[in-house]
């Protein structure tokens, strides 16, 4: 078998990149998922078979990329997307995760679940269509659960003539609404899925744009955060206690870190107890490290035998959240029966689970118009909404805001473990004083 | 007028973590959810490369404590004795306890019939279930990968399975950050899949760095095939060769372990982890598509099988 140094490359690619894919039926979406997939030689010879073997039982002329993407018999059959899958492709300098999520209204929450862990999120317009609800949609879901890159690809250029124009008046359009929902970056791409241009390979059409490929700037983006802006977090996982004549004394706190960093000779707080010790050795999985950070697995030991178990957090002593039994939070409802005032509920937060009740749900939001709707009495599926929950026992919860990790909880039916719905604590879009003054204007003051 | 901010290259940030490290770092945490989290978790286990890095991570993440899961093995009866070899002594080498579950025992129990195409993948799920049940596991660690095929690609970290260990697609679950929902019924489970988001070449980049052994059937040697639907198949006795096969001395390796009755070779020459990386960066096939005979069976054999009951 020969070895092309070019595919041999991918092998020293380093970093890793999630990201989330976001448009309506028709714009495209699958179209731009095939290109980036193909051109980065992902899309292999039996996947590639396969797909026209399908297309052509069907009666297509040439292969629908949307069969690479549709992995679910009723999907292929109705031609739509009903559920997010997870795409696998590497170029030379990065790998990727991609989270390839449904356009269609009713999927909400699936777009959703594929935003919760992306680093950045690609938002697909028609360029002969413009903004449209759906865009917002899109943008407003990508603010919610503050994916910190968005990109808008403004696609279907090659039927716009390539005009500058078009692109900047959309770019201009979309970035103002997505500033004021609080998106920190947006970056506008005119690309033509179908034709290629500016996906991978830089477009001839509009040499009057100066700025990256969909590719490139998905490579280049920077995806680790500044760990001195994080509070440092660590939600304990598991008790590992060997107790063996090898480890007769050996007790370490498994976990991920969550956010920020932790060192030896640090003292820590343990919540929700309030508890202080001293990280006396941090274990890296096999080796003994003086520092880690978010998201390494480690192991932590301390210099004091307090009790500590599954579910308790780990904060440094001087940079330790509130606890609190009172949880504001907006929420994403993902399950078909419907959340209401009153309910009992059980709340995952990081390894910790408690019991809890609904005690208000202040407003709901469309995200439409993103008008807000005052006591709603309950949120169904693929509603968000404003929620006041009361906790059994305190929790240690961070703003949304502030830590992805450690301020998202979910709400779930302690009947049958149904997922209900998606939580962020705290408040929901990034609110700065220009916001508040579309807020009223808008009518919605989330 | 093109954007409001642009990002620069900061990969060379000293605490960025290697797409590797990345990758360890989430399933030793999903290892951890489950120890922390259920009852009776099990470690499906055949000896083959994407189990052996399970067993690998599990090590590290309970590490200086033994591993808290017991392993499984369903056993078609069609073993490439290399590769049972191996499972017994990585079985031993860290005292770990091993559940079989035989397909050979249920087709001489007369409670599961042979195929005429001698394929016994297929018949795995019975037993599968079956152990499931009779041991009440209530959670089974698999090693399936999303990149593997397109309704694997549809599939959760955590995925609920009901009493009959079938699989719906349309009632997953939403699976939000890194907070997985185990929450089941009693005889209801929980398939938990920590290398859902590595790809073939993670695996192996995994293996070398970390100087993981594996079985040498996944390393180029002569050995006696025949040709069968385009794929290089070993002799045995599970039926091959036919009278119309004839049987020739090739350099090959496997991609993949599995029933030696649908589990194809390649033709290779990679005798070292570097060589077996190249090979799979360069390669133009998928790794089910290049062996794996039981996935070709129709356009949704793998979503049909998973409905029943298959890891």
């Amino acid at each position: 078998m020969s070895t092309s140094t070019e595919q041999f490359a991918d092998v020293s690619a380093t970093t890793l990149l999630r990201f989330a894919t976001a448009g309506s039926v028709d714009d495209g979406k699958s179209t731009l998922v095939g290109r980036l997939l193909h051109d980065s030689k992902s899309v292999l010879t039996d996947q590639l078979e396969a797909v026209e073997h399908a297309s052509r039982s069907r009666g297509q002329e040439a292969p629908d990329l949307a069969l690479l993407t549709d992995g679910l018999r009723a999907e292929r059959e109705q031609g739509i997307t009903i559920d997010v899958a997870y795409r696998y492709f590497a170029t030379p300098r990065r790998r990727f995760i991609l989270a390839d999520t449904p356009g269609h209204v009713q999927y909400t929450r699936n777009m959703v679940t594929g935003a919760s862990t992306a680093e950045l999120a690609v938002v697909l317009v028609d360029a002969r269509n413009g903004v449209v609800e759906q865009t917002r949609r899109h943008a407003a879901v990508a603010a919610l659960l503050r994916v910190p890159h968005v990109v808008l690809a403004v696609n279907k250029m090659d039927l716009v003539d390539y005009q500058e124009p078009v692109f900047a008046a959309i770019a201009e359009e979309f970035t103002t609404y997505a500033s004021e929902l609080g998106v920190p970056e947006i970056t506008a791409i005119p690309i033509s899925a179908l034709a290629g241009d500016n996906v991978v390979e830089p477009s001839a059409n509009m040499d009057w744009y100066g700025g990256p490929t969909v590719l490139e700037h998905l490579e280049t983006v920077p995806v680790s955060h500044d760990l001195t802006a994080c509070h440092a977090r660590f939600p304990v996982q598991y008790v590992i206690r060997p107790q063996t004549a090898e480890h007769p004394d050996y007790r370490g706190y498994a976990g991920q870190i969550a956010a920020g960093a932790f060192r030896v000779g640090e003292e820590i707080t343990v919540l929700p107890s309030g508890r202080k010790s001293t990280i006396t050795g941090i274990d890296a999985l096999g080796e003994s490290v003086d520092i880690a950070w978010a998201p390494q697995s480690v192991t932590i030991r301390l210099a004091d035998d307090i009790d500590i178990s599954r579910g308790d957090l780990l904060a440094p002593s001087g940079d330790a959240p509130a606890t609190s039994q009172d949880v504001e939070a907006t929420v994403c409802h993902v399950a078909d029966q419907p959340l209401a005032v009153g309910q009992r509920v059980l709340l995952k937060h990081t390894t910790r689970t408690v019991k809890a009740i609904v005690k208000d749900i202040p407003s709901r939001l469309t995200l439409d118009d993103l008008s807000q709707h005052p006591n709603p009495g309950q949120l169904v599926a693929n509603d968000i909404g404003r929620v006041v929950v009361r906790t059994a026992e305190p929790l240690a919860l961070d703003a949304y805001a502030d830590s992805r990790r450690t301020g998202s909880f979910l709400l779930i039916d302690p009947a049958d473990g149904t997922t209900l719905a998606a939580g962020m604590a705290g408040e929901s879009f990034a609110t700065t004083k220009a916001v508040a003054a579309v807020d009223e204007e808008e009518g919605w003051d989330f | 007028m093109t954007t409001v901010a642009h990002a620069h290259d900061t990969t060379d940030s000293p605490f960025a973590l290697s797409h590797l490290d990345s990758l360890e770092s989430e399933a030793v945490h999903i290892f951890r959810e489950v120890a922390g989290e259920f009852e009776r978790p099990v470690i499906l286990f055949s000896g083959g490369k994407d189990s052996i890095v399970m067993l690998h991570l599990a090590l590290k993440a309970f590490a200086p404590a033994p591993v808290p899961f017991t392993l499984l093995h369903v056993d078609t009866g069609h073993n490439f004795p290399e590769v049972i070899e191996y499972r017994d002594r990585v079985v031993a080498q860290h005292g770990l306890r091993l559940h079989v579950a035989s397909v050979q025992e249920y087709i001489d129990a007369g409670k599961l019939r042979e195929r005429p195409d001698g394929t016994r993948n297929p018949l795995q799920t019975v037993p599968l279930t079956e152990a499931i049940q009779q041991h009440r596991f209530d959670a089974v660690f698999g090693g399936g990968r999303r990149d593997e095929e397109k309704a694997r690609a549809k599939e959760r970290v955590f995925s609920l399975r009901d009493e009959f260990s079938q699989w719906d697609p349309r009632r997953q679950r939403p699976e939000l950050w890194q907070l997985y929902n185990g929450r089941h019924a009693p005889g209801e489970h929980v398939r938990v899949f920590p290398l859902s988001n590595w790809t073939e070449l993670d695996v192996w980049q995994y293996i070398a760095r970390e100087g993981i052994e594996l079985p040498e059937i996944y390393f180029a040697h002569e050995r006696e095939v025949f040709a069968r639907n385009g794929m290089w198949l070993t002799a045995g006795e599970w039926g091959g060769p036919k009278d119309t096969e004839t049987v020739e001395k090739r350099l090959i390796r496997y991609r993949t372990v599995g029933d030696m009755s649908c589990t194809g070779a390649v033709d290779s020459d990679a005798t070292t982890l570097d060589a077996v990386i190249a090979e799979i960066a360069a390669s133009r096939l998928t790794e089910r598509g290049a062996t794996r005979a039981d996935d070709k069976m129709s356009e949704a054999a793998m979503e049909d099988r998973k409905r029943e009951g298959y890891f």
